[in-house]
């Protein structure tokens, strides 16, 4: 392992983050602090994940679209921002791109995305 | 004035800060830093330490340079570079200098070779405009346009911009800060880029631009120094 790889792992493992198994087409629900004056507090940012980018490395981000107001409104977040307080996976669902770009151009009833019924986690079948 | 020291580049990464904040870092790695060589007011006319870094196959060193190194009796070095000092902060022959010469949130300055881009034109060289896409334009959509005037003066100026080589020059990067310190490692965490690519030599001054903050070591940080302090620290614990 070079440096630079070795370097991020240790970050990786000293943030003690736990990112759930989640890909494109997943809806997910971040809880992001966000900073009022003096106080913080989390705010649930949920929508669906569109596009996973640079991997499950340090410098790993995910961007998430949902419609609000009518509007709609996409974010990208860093996997292993320290902004990020949890993220949780709503509904799984099935899609055949790893990019979703596609749903911008759609509304309503041609943006929905099937769900998928028979999920297996990834880890269990590899610690088993 | 301080010495610098002789790096080298390791590569780019980010580091999660606990306010949330993400801070791009080259890594910069110390391999083997150590003193070679003083030059005094005495015998050279000036004060300066030479330092040397890396560890080069021996059979791959000059006998002559090998001499100079079994002079000051370091281990053959792959990269030498000289820092100008006061004469107060000479170095001894054969210290090893620690990543904690720098201190986090100090500014530097670091100089390398940039990276070599060939023959460049006039656009990506000098950040040129170019002709236009349309409207009569032929051929000519990247090149520079006109050079000058008429027949007075009838010529170039020296120093025209114009297309040419580009690249793997030195190239001083300033006032970059020092995110973290690695000592056990050699590491050095500076925040930004810097000149070359990855495995190449920089050194990395005080900045010039900027004053040096409270409490950098005096005249380097030293493995050495910082092995005393730690003997001495158990014998003293109880009156600090």
């Amino acid at each position: 392992m070079d440096l630079i790889a070795q370097l991020e792992a240790e970050q990786i493992a000293a943030l003690g983050k736990d990112i759930p198994d989640f890909k494109a087409g997943d809806t997910v629900r971040v809880g992001y602090k966000v900073t009022e004056g003096t106080r913080t507090r989390v705010q649930n940012y949920e929508g669906v994940c569109i596009s996973r980018k640079n991997g499950e490395g340090i410098a790993g981000s995910f961007t998430v679209r949902k419609i609000s107001f009518g509007e709609g409104v996409e974010r990208m977040f860093p996997l292993y921002s320290t902004n990020i307080e949890s993220i949780t996976v709503v509904r799984r669902g099935r899609v055949r791109r790893a990019k979703l770009y596609y749903l911008r151009s759609r509304r309503g009833k041609s943006a929905r995305i099937a769900e998928v019924t028979n999920y297996k986690p990834k880890s269990a079948g590899a610690e088993a | 004035m301080r010495s610098g020291i002789i790096a080298k580049k390791v590569g780019m990464t980010r580091l999660f800060m606990e306010d949330g904040k993400q801070i791009p870092v080259t890594v910069l790695h110390l391999d083997n830093l150590q003193v070679v060589a003083q030059r005094t007011t005495e015998k050279d006319g000036y004060t300066a330490v030479q330092l040397g870094a890396g560890s080069p196959k021996v059979k791959r060193v000059s006998k002559a340079m090998r001499g100079h190194f079994a002079a000051a009796k370091v281990e053959p070095k792959r990269k030498l570079a000289e820092f100008r000092v006061d004469p107060d902060n000479l170095i001894e022959v054969g210290a090893e200098i620690s990543a904690e010469h720098f201190l986090a949130g100090q500014k530097v300055d670091v100089s390398g070779t940039s990276i070599g881009k060939g023959f460049a034109g006039a656009m990506k060289r000098h950040n040129f405009g170019g002709l236009r896409a349309s409207h009569g334009v032929s051929i000519s959509h990247r090149s520079h346009g006109s050079t000058g005037q008429c027949q007075e003066p009838g010529k170039v100026f020296k120093g025209k911009k114009m297309a040419g080589h580009m690249g793997a020059a030195r190239v001083t990067t300033q006032n970059l800060e020092v995110v973290r310190t690695d000592a056990d490692r050699g590491l050095v965490f500076v925040k930004g880029a810097v000149p070359g690519s990855k495995g190449g030599w920089v050194t990395v001054k005080d900045a010039v631009k900027k004053k040096l903050p409270e409490g950098v070591p005096f005249p380097a940080g030293l493995k050495a120094a910082a092995a005393a302090e730690a003997a001495e620290a158990p014998a003293e614990g109880g009156e600090a």
